[in-house]
C-alpha cells in the first residue's frame, strides 16, 4: 500500500494543528471531547487519557452518574444479577485522567469545533468522539411512541426501564401473558431480545408457570435461533410462542391504554408488553450532521465519520459494516479509534485496526451459548473474516463453562471501560 | 521531533497489510449474466431450472425446501457439503469436479479473480453478519505476520499494549480469575507456547483459537513481553 490520501491528510492535520496551537489552545494541549459514557465512549476516553499520560485533554460528557450496562440487564430480569451489580460509577475514569462532565450534549458545531451543553457551557474540541448508543424510530410500531414507555417499556436502554419491566413481570397475574414486540434489523444486540425471552421464561417457570410468552417478530430468523429454540423446548416447553415474519409477526399494532397487542389482525389482551421498536443512532449524531439515514457511516480504519475526519462515531450509532451492534463491538472499536486519535494528535504510533466481538447469551441456569467473530478494516467496511458459534446439543459442562466465561467477560469489559474497581 | 513521530505514524499506516481482494460486486454482477438463465437472485427470486440463490451462504447443498434436486446434489448435501466462499470457489471453477449428473450444464469460471467477483456478488444476498453475527464471513482473513516496516516494531511494548486491548475485553488487566483465567505476569515463553498451540488448534477453545489464529508471531511475542511484566 502506498501513502494514500487519507494518511497524507492525517499527517498534514497534525502539522496544521501544531502551527495553530498557540492561537486556539488555552492550555496548549490537544482536546478530545467524548459524548456518551457507555462501552464505546467510556473505553475511548479512558484509553486516550491513560495512554497519552496527560498529553491530551479528555472530556467525557455523560448525563447519568451511574451507568447500567445493557449487556447482562436480561440477567437482572431473570434474577441472576441485582440492579446494583450492573451499575457502574465514573470514579475510575476520573482516576485515569478523564474529565467527566455530567451534562447533556445538546449541540455540535463542526465549523467552530464546539459542543454545547444543556447546562449552558461550550466545549472546544480538536477531535470529537460520539458514542450515543441508540434512539427509537418514531411510529415504528403503530400505537407506540416514547410517551407510552411506562405502559409498554422497551427496556432497551438499561436502568429505570429495566427495573420497570421487572416490576411488571413480577406483577403479572397467574397464567398471564407477556408479549414482546421484537425489533427489525439492524438493532442493538442481535441475540438480546431472545436472551430476554429466555430470562423472562426462567422467571415465570419458577414464579408463574402457567403464564405465556408471545413474541411478535418482523424478522424471518435471528441470531443463535437454533440454540434458543432448542433451549426453549428443553427448558420452557409450551411457554414461548414465537411469531415470525412468515406468520405476520411484522404486522403489529399496540394500544398502550387498553394493553392490547394485535398481531396480523388478531388482538390479544396482555399483562406485560415489552415493545422494542426499530432503532436509529442516538440523537446527537443527527444533531452533529454525521448521519445518513438512521446511522452514521464511518471509515473502517479508525471509525472517523464519512462526513467529517475530526468526528468519530463508535458502537451502535455507527454504520461500519459487518460488526453487530453490541457492547463488545463498541469496546473493540473504541480501542482502534483511541489509538488513531492519539496518533493524529500527538504523533504516537498508529497500529493496524483489529476488531472482534463475542455475544454470550444465557438461556437457563448454567446454560450459556455464544457467537463470536473477528473483523478487518477493508476500504469499504469492517468485514467479517472468521468466527464461531456454540453448537446445539452441547454437554451441560460446556454450557456451564460458557456461562462462567460470560461472567468473566463481564468483569473484564466493565473494568476495561471504567477502570478496575477499587 | 513531532514531525518525525507523525511521519513514523504515517509510515506505519502506509505499511498496513492488504486484505485478500474482497472481490468487486459490480464485476460479479456482470459475470452473473451467464448464470441468470437458470438462477434468480435478489428480491422476489424464485426457483427456475436452478434453485434461487438467496441465502445461499451457509446452506447445505440441496438444502432448499421446494426444489427438486438431482440425486448427485442430494448425495453431496447428505455428505456434508455446505455452500461457503471456499466451497463455491471450488465448485464454480468446474461444477463437474464436485458433482456429476446434475442439470447444471455450466462449464465453470476458470479465472480465479472472476470467481472472487462472482462470489462477492452472490454473498450480498445471504445473511448480513451485522444482524446475524454467525453468518458467513464477507472477506478473507490475512496473515498477521507483518511486513518489514512493521516488523521494525518487534518487541515494542507499546505495540504489545495496543494489542492487549483485544485481550483485556475479557481477561482483566488487574488479573481477576473468575470464569476467564488471568493472563498477567504469565512467563513469556509459556505465553508464546500457549498462543501458538491455540493458533494451530492443538489447544481447545473457540474464542482463543479465533483470536490467536489471527496473531502473527511478532504480535504474540509483543503481547508476551507486555503481559509478563504487567502489574496491577
Amino acid at each position: 500500500m502506498t501513502l494514500n490520501r487519507r494518511t497524507f491528510l492525517g499527517t498534514s492535520a497534525v502539522a496544521a494543528a501544531t502551527l495553530a496551537a498557540p492561537m486556539v489552545r488555552a492550555q496548549g494541549k490537544p482536546r478530545v471531547v467524548v459524548i456518551g459514557g457507555g462501552a464505546g465512549g467510556a473505553t475511548a476516553a479512558r484509553y486516550i487519557a491513560k495512554d497519552s499520560k496527560g498529553d491530551i485533554d479528555v472530556k467525557l460528557i455523560e448525563p447519568t452518574r451511574t451507568y447500567y450496562t445493557c449487556f447482562f440487564s436480561n440477567l437482572y430480569l431473570g434474577g441472576f444479577k441485582t440492579i446494583d451489580e450492573i451499575g457502574h460509577s465514573y470514579g475510575g475514569l476520573a482516576a485515569a485522567g478523564v474529565n467527566v462532565v455530567h451534562d447533556w450534549a445538546v449541540g455540535v458545531d463542526r465549523d467552530t469545533k464546539t459542543v454545547t451543553l444543556a447546562g449552558g457551557g461550550t466545549l472546544q474540541y480538536d477531535k470529537l468522539i460520539l458514542s450515543p448508543g441508540i434512539d427509537f424510530v418514531d411510529m415504528a410500531v403503530p400505537g407506540w411512541d416514547i410517551s407510552a414507555q411506562n405502559a409498554m417499556p422497551h427496556a432497551y436502554k438499561a436502568g429505570s426501564q429495566t427495573e420497570l419491566l421487572k416490576a411488571q413481570l413480577k406483577a403479572m397475574p397467574e397464567g398471564g401473558t407477556f408479549a414482546m414486540v421484537a425489533p427489525p434489523n439492524p438493532y442493538r444486540c442481535p441475540p438480546g431480545p431472545y436472551e430476554r425471552v429466555s430470562m423472562v421464561a426462567h422467571y415465570l417457570k419458577l414464579n408463574n408457570p402457567t403464564a405465556k410468552i408471545i413474541v411478535a417478530d418482523p424478522k424471518p430468523k435471528f441470531s443463535k435461533m437454533a440454540l434458543f429454540q432448542e433451549g426453549w423446548n428443553n427448558h420452557y416447553e409450551g411457554m414461548v410462542d414465537w411469531v415470525g415474519e412468515d406468520f405476520g409477526g411484522g404486522n403489529v399494532t399496540v394500544d398502550p391504554a387498553a394493553m392490547t397487542v394485535s398481531i396480523d389482525g388478531e388482538e390479544t389482551k396482555v399483562d406485560v408488553a415489552n415493545v422494542i421498536p426499530a432503532m436509529k443512532a442516538g440523537r446527537i449524531a443527527d444533531i452533529a450532521g454525521v448521519t445518513d439515514g438512521n446511522w452514521a457511516p464511518v471509515n473502517a480504519a479508525d471509525m472517523s465519520t464519512k462526513a467529517d475526519p475530526d468526528v468519530y462515531v463508535l458502537g451502535d450509532a455507527s454504520q461500519q459494516g459487518d460488526m453487530p451492534k453490541s457492547g463488545f463491538s463498541a469496546n473493540s472499536q473504541a480501542k482502534v479509534c483511541a489509538n488513531a486519535v492519539r496518533g493524529a494528535l500527538t504523533g504516537s504510533k498508529v497500529f493496524p485496526a483489529k476488531f472482534s466481538n463475542t455475544c454470550w447469551s444465557l438461556i437457563e441456569t448454567n446454560d450459556g451459548v455464544k457467537v463470536g467473530a473477528t473483523y478487518e478494516a477493508t476500504a469499504e467496511k469492517i468485514a467479517k473474516v472468521d468466527g464461531f458459534i456454540s453448537k446445539t446439543g452441547e454437554s451441560a459442562d460446556v454450557r456451564k463453562a460458557t456461562y462462567e466465561e460470560s461472567e468473566g467477560w463481564y468483569a473484564g469489559i466493565t473494568a476495561d471501560m471504567f477502570g478496575a474497581k477499587a | 521531533m513531532r514531525a518525525l513521530a507523525a511521519y513514523l505514524a504515517a509510515a506505519a499506516l502506509a505499511a498496513l497489510p492488504a486484505l485478500a481482494d474482497p472481490g468487486d460486486v459490480e464485476k460479479g454482477e456482470k459475470l452473473f449474466q451467464q448464470c441468470k438463465g437458470c438462477h434468480q437472485i435478489g428480491a422476489g427470486a424464485t426457483n427456475r431450472s436452478g434453485p434461487h440463490l438467496n441465502g445461499l451462504f451457509g446452506r447445505k447443498a440441496a438444502g432448499l425446501d421446494g426444489f427438486r434436486y438431482s440425486k448427485s446434489f442430494q448425495r453431496a448435501g447428505a455428505g456434508g457439503l455446505e455452500w461457503h466462499a471456499e466451497t463455491l470457489d471450488v465448485f464454480l471453477e468446474n461444477p463437474r469436479a464436485m458433482t456429476s449428473g446434475t442439470r447444471m450444464s455450466f462449464r465453470g469460471v476458470k479465472n480465479p479473480e472472476d470467481r472472487t467477483h462472482l462470489i462477492a456478488f452472490l454473498r450480498q444476498y445471504s445473511d448480513d453478519p451485522a444482524n446475524i453475527p454467525e453468518a458467513d464471513p464477507t472477506a478473507q482473513g490475512i496473515d498477521h505476520d507483518l511486513d518489514p516496516a512493521i516488523l521494525a516494531l518487534v518487541g515494542d511494548p507499546e505495540y504489545g499494549e495496543y494489542l492487549s486491548g483485544e485481550c483485556t475485553t475479557c481477561h482483566q488487566a488487574a488479573g481477576g480469575d473468575d470464569g476467564i483465567p488471568s493472563i498477567t505476569l504469565w512467563p513469556e515463553d509459556q505465553f508464546v507456547v500457549a498462543m501458538h498451540a491455540y493458533k494451530s488448534k492443538q489447544r481447545n477453545h473457540p474464542v482463543m483459537q479465533m483470536i490467536a489464529g489471527r496473531l502473527g508471531d511478532e504480535e504474540i511475542a509483543a503481547l508476551a513481553a507486555y503481559f509478563k511484566d504487567l502489574e496491577n
